[in-house]
């Protein structure tokens, strides 16, 4: 393109204020993608969420259990494929700040339910065989550089105290790099065994695996209506909404971020404005003899509009750069106050779309003024 | 030939017909310029003298093409200038005017190479093509070996022999000079001029030239002075020729 070299030439005038210029950008871009992916973690489970899956709590909380005898009168109902459940362990690996999800199991429909995070066959067995047993996603095994045959004691918080020892018999993956590899699975018969009078034959919440995601509605209503005016009733939603009120028992994530970002916006759109401002108006000279010489007004606004959208750009790539190498870092010092950190390429691609926004409104309104800029005037001002 | 206050046809280069413009500050309108007539044929060096405020760089933006006049024409090898939409205009400059102003005005960012260069980017010629044009220029001006420099690197009397490479890179039909020695020492100053004359002399290039200072618009073929917006007096070779003559 012709104009790129006097394109690169403004570009490098103030080197220092290119750098500083091109800083804020990397900041903002990096903060952008860090919220973007802490989002994306809270409402991952939505995205992720089978449509065929509906999830069935206690009406009170999900913190109230509900009875095991649910489960054959769940797995009658019409449409109703599988019946899986699981119990929440809560319990604390060596100190509370190593904490990763661990729960009691169905190992009879687990892997039909859930085909997505996969065991390999003869690492099931094992663990089908072994009471103490335990399948690890491979996130937290990489996380404490544990391997099968691992003997892991986890200290339960709700269940009376003491330590429960556990053998590791498996690792699972997850199929889609969503997927959460961070889950502790252990058995359901190990778990009865230990567990207080008071708790036995009691599960968090099932899980059911439908025939058909259209058959959703109807099977959730279906659920409800069989356990309505008893003890227990239940309240039963897709697994996606599930997932979206799990989301908000933290607060308002999405508007929190929101927010964040909105500030961190606008606030370089202040600073690339008032740049890009400054620098059209120290070369109001240039500029008019450039009109002069026979720049139309079109070329004019592209010369201060590519500007714009170059620092943009470069600073943009320069912080989703940063965030490349940073997010994987933070997310494993954070993994134990956040679900996993995953930059996707929709959130490298939206803080692209974002850079180049605030670039090309930063350079929109100096670019006009000098489009509109009178050779005439201009020089008298020289 | 440089004939002032015709009102006949011509086949001259530049043709200034009723010129009139007038400028509103505040409540006040000023008129700059007022009835000016005026041919100037290819070749001609002419010189426009008189004091701050007489209308010289008005005349000089008018026939350039950076202003339009409250009334009147400037046509400009047959082109009708004065209607022509801004976008147009801007094109005819391109093909037609070189400026050269007092304070140089080159992008400091640039070599002189590109400085040069910047003209040609608005036409299609090719990168080799382009470079053979500013080479020659740069050769023309006798700043060969200077190529490779910033503004900052050169002295005024180089930097403006840049710009005048810059006007005549792209072969206009005529050069518009602000005060092109007013930045300058006399020495710098008289190379300037030299080389204003060689570029009409040797390169038949037309020059229409604002200046204040009478040794520089002794070299022109034709000096006009302005008063109050009117031209009052030509001369020629330091000989008054009574306005409304032919010189």
């Amino acid at each position: 393109m012709r104009f790129t070299r006097l394109i690169l030439a403004n570009l490098f005038r103030k080197k220092v204020r290119l750098v500083l210029t091109l800083g804020s950008f990397a900041v903002a871009l990096f903060l952008f993608a860090f919220l973007a992916v802490v989002r994306d973690a809270f409402t991952r489970g939505g995205g992720i969420a089978s449509a065929n899956r509906l999830v069935t709590i206690n009406r009170v909380s999900i913190i109230q259990t509900i009875p095991l005898s649910y489960r054959d009168k769940i797995a009658r109902i019409p449409g109703v494929q599988r019946v899986t459940f699981d119990n929440w362990f809560g319990g604390v690996y060596q100190d509370e700040k190593n904490f990763f999800p661990q729960f009691v199991i169905d190992p009879e429909n687990q892997r039909q339910v859930f085909p997505e995070l996969v065991v390999p066959d003869d690492q099931w067995d094992a663990f089908l065989k072994d009471r103490q047993g335990a399948i690890v996603g491979a996130s937290t095994v990489k996380r404490f550089g544990w391997k099968i045959g691992d003997r892991i004691p986890i200290k339960t918080t709700i269940y009376g105290g003491g330590a429960w020892e556990f053998i590791i018999d498996g690792i699972y993956h997850g199929q889609r790099k969503e997927d959460d590899e961070t889950q502790f699975w252990f058995q359901w018969d190990y778990f009865e065994e230990r567990v207080p009078e008071r708790v036995k034959g009691q599960v968090g919440w099932y899980t059911v695996k439908l025939d058909s995601p259209d058959d959703a509605i109807r099977v959730a209503k279906t659920i409800d209506a069989e356990f309505a005016n008893s003890p227990y009733e239940t309240k039963t939603d897709t697994e996606s909404a599930f997932a979206a009120s799990w989301v908000k028992q933290f607060g308002n994530i999405e508007f929190l971020i929101m927010v964040i970002g909105s500030v961190v916006f606008f606030t370089l759109l202040l600073v690339t404005g008032n740049t890009m401002a400054i620098s059209v108006r120290e070369r109001t000279g240039e500029l008019a003899i450039l009109k002069a010489i026979g720049f139309k007004d079109g070329s004019i606004l592209f010369l201060v509009l590519a500007e714009a959208l170059a620092i943009a750009l470069f600073g943009g790539f320069l912080g989703l750069g940063l965030a490349e190498l940073a997010i994987p870092v933070l997310g494993s010092a954070l993994s134990s106050m956040l679900p996993n950190l995953l930059l996707s390429n929709s959130v490298l691609a939206a803080g692209i779309g974002f850079a180049l926004l605030v670039g090309a409104i930063s350079g929109i309104l100096p670019g006009i003024g000098a489009m509109r800029l009178r050779v005439v005037e201009a020089f008298r001002r020289i | 030939m440089v004939t002032v206050n015709t009102n006949g046809n011509s086949s001259a280069l530049i043709q200034v017909r009723g010129l009139n413009k007038t400028y509103r500050r505040g409540g006040e309108q000023i008129q700059v310029l007022q009835g000016l007539n005026l041919d100037v044929d290819k070749g001609d060096f002419v010189a426009f003298m008189g004091p701050s405020g007489s209308g010289k760089t008005t005349l000089l933006n008018l026939l350039g093409g950076l202003d339009v006049p409250t009334s009147g024409t400037v046509s400009v090898a047959g082109d009708e200038i004065t209607h022509m939409s801004s976008g147009k205009l801007t094109d005819w400059r391109a093909r037609h005017v070189g400026f050269v102003f007092q304070m140089y005005n080159l992008v400091p960012v640039l070599t002189a190479y590109q400085n040069v260069e910047l003209p040609l980017l608005l036409t299609r010629l090719s990168r080799s093509a382009r470079r053979q044009h500013v080479e020659a220029a740069l050769a023309i001006v006798g700043l060969p070996d200077r190529a490779q420099h910033f503004p900052c690197q050169l002295s005024g009397g180089q930097e403006q022999r840049v710009a005048i490479a810059r006007a005549i890179v792209s072969d206009p039909t005529f050069l518009l000079c602000d005060e092109p020695t007013g930045d300058l020492d006399r020495k710098s100053a008289d190379e300037i001029m030299a080389l204003i004359e060689e570029l009409v002399d040797k390169h038949n290039k037309t020059v229409l030239m604002v200046t204040h200072d009478p040794l520089v618009s002794a070299r022109a073929h034709m000096v006009l002075h302005l008063e109050k917006g009117v031209l009052v007096e030509a001369s020629k070779s330091r000989q008054n020729v009574p306005a409304g003559g032919e010189a």
